[in-house]
């Protein structure tokens, strides 16, 4: 629900109008700006629930559609695909808690 | 009497190829845009993590031509995965009934798109607002 | 019927392709054509029963109503699950027509599936009411507002035609599958405010062959002849079943505990 409601705006934003100046500033997305909404903890909150939703939604999705693709057998894939979201998920932990506050 | 041999036919391994099926799994497919973007930003949140210099060359990656084709391909993406969420929606609910009658569920879609526009508009003016 | 023609129109003919599997002599099964002649109000059911009356009096189908209320009259016409009897020769001329027997279940003889594990299917879900309390007949009758009634009034027009089970791709992949038609029945009971056996219904839900076999297609609901739309109650119950699993630390909050006994058979 949170990548129907938020992904198209966030994908305009900060994939498109941010790097080429069209819409915003160039410098809206700059190093600065950047760390004081990571250190902050509703940004951080922010960015850790919706790369998690993201990626768990990404990989539910991807998992039934190699099911119907007859990519592999069901454990196999399975492991494959939520484990891939439990180590990315591990990764963005970590470099939230190295950000810091 | 003869003794009954039932024929099981194979599945057809394509099925999910072909239409009626094939709108299926280009909804499905949208996944992809979802999670795609997910690793854009972890990315980014992994080169702040490693100090400056790192974040800088992912900002530089976003500006290429490589990364603004990928993100107009995850627009495209996220649009139309925000479209079938909310057709699908409806399904998944028990029927609604509103004073005499069961609510088409033509109107939950309707509604849940008509959010989805609000949440967009709200969220670039507030990117707006908020920019240097 | 050639005796419809009207005087001196020549009828239109079509060649229809129609599976054969007869287990007796046949190891798979075999299309065979025939040319019928056919007038603008002929169903697919009514060239079948020309190509069997006229052709080849060998042709296996069911049939039954011939008006789309008795579901037997199942099959792939042109690849598309659809009832012979309300599917129409005209819409589908020049052709040629493909008739196949029912995707998805095992071929008895020609256009005639195995329909036992459906039966079994709905046979497994508890299709009757079960009250949430005894009464007795003092009490008189159950009372239902319309409003009530409208919760699972569409999921009781199901005429157990199996197009659903041929429209759905993960019941072609899993045949263990509890599948749209049963669980539309389910839903039936569940939502009716007379009944009380959520908790034994859900039982069957929540496992790998109940509502979590499905991925959402929606196919079966476009199928369908009766509007039931199966896809919503498989797709309620994925909900129900997941917050099921959350709640139950809880202590089942959501449906009302009953524990099966005999006065619950029919």
């Amino acid at each position: 629900m949170l990548a129907a409601l938020i992904g198209p705006a966030l994908v305009l934003l900060t994939g498109l109008a941010a790097p080429t100046g069209i819409g915003l500033t160039n410098n809206f997305m700059s190093f600065a700006r950047a760390m004081a909404f990571a250190q902050h903890p509703l940004g951080k909150l922010i960015l850790f629930g919706v790369i998690l939703l993201f990626i768990w939604h990404g990989a539910e999705r991807i998992y039934l559609t190699l099911r119907d693709m007859h990519a592999g057998a069901k454990f196999p894939l399975m492991w494959i695909c939520y484990g891939t979201a439990g180590v990315l998920t591990l990764i963005t932990m970590g470099a939230l808690a190295t950000i810091g506050f | 009497m003869s003794r009954s041999r039932p024929y099981i036919r194979p599945v057809e391994t394509l099925w999910w190829a072909r239409p009626p099926y094939l709108a299926y799994t280009l909804r499905e497919a949208t996944g992809v845009a979802v999670l795609g973007y997910a690793l854009v930003l972890l990315a980014g949140v992994v080169s702040l993590a490693n100090g400056e210099r790192a974040y800088n060359v992912w900002l530089d990656f976003l500006k290429s031509p490589w990364s603004l084709s990928l993100h107009v391909l995850f627009l495209i993406g996220m649009i139309a995965h925000t479209w079938t969420w909310f057709r699908i929606l409806p399904k998944t609910m028990p029927r609604l009934v509103i004073g005499r009658r069961v609510l088409p569920q033509i109107r939950v879609t309707a509604a849940g798109v008509a959010v989805a526009a609000a949440s967009f508009i709200f969220i670039v003016l507030v990117a707006v607002w908020t920019q240097p | 019927m050639p005796s419809d023609r009207a005087a001196g129109a020549a009828a239109r003919e079509i060649v229809i392709e129609v599976l054969r599997y007869r287990s007796e002599t046949d190891l798979k099964p075999l299309p065979q054509a025939f040319r019928v002649p056919f007038t603008d109000d002929m169903s697919v059911l009514q060239a079948l029963q020309y190509i069997k009356d006229y052709l080849d009096g060998s042709l296996s189908f069911r049939w039954s109503c011939r008006m789309a209320i008795c579901g037997s009259c199942g099959m792939m016409i042109d690849a598309q699950p659809k009832l012979a009897c309300m599917t129409f020769v005209r819409d589908y001329y020049p052709g040629p027509l493909t008739v196949e027997p029912l995707a998805h279940f095992p071929i008895e003889r020609d256009l005639v599936v195995t329909v036992g594990g459906f039966v079994k299917k709905i046979e497994s879900i508890y299709p009757y009411l079960i009250p949430k309390t005894q009464r007795s007949l003092d009490e008189g009758e159950y009372l239902q507002t319309p409003l009530q009634l409208a919760r699972y009034e569409t999921f009781s027009d199901c005429i157990n035609c199996m197009l659903c089970y041929a429209a759905c791709p993960q019941f072609g992949e899993n045949p263990d599958f509890i599948g749209p038609g049963a669980m539309a029945l389910l839903q039936r009971y569940n939502d009716d405010s007379r009944d009380g056996a959520q908790a034994m219904r859900m039982d069957l839900v929540h496992t790998d062959n109940g509502a979590w076999s499905c991925t959402a297609v929606g196919n079966c609901s476009e199928v369908c002849p009766k509007q039931v739309d199966p896809a919503n109650a498989v797709n309620q119950n994925k909900t129900k079943s997941a917050l099921d699993f959350f709640l139950r630390f809880l202590g089942h909050p959501l449906y009302l505990e009953h524990t099966a006994s005999d006065g619950d058979k029919p």
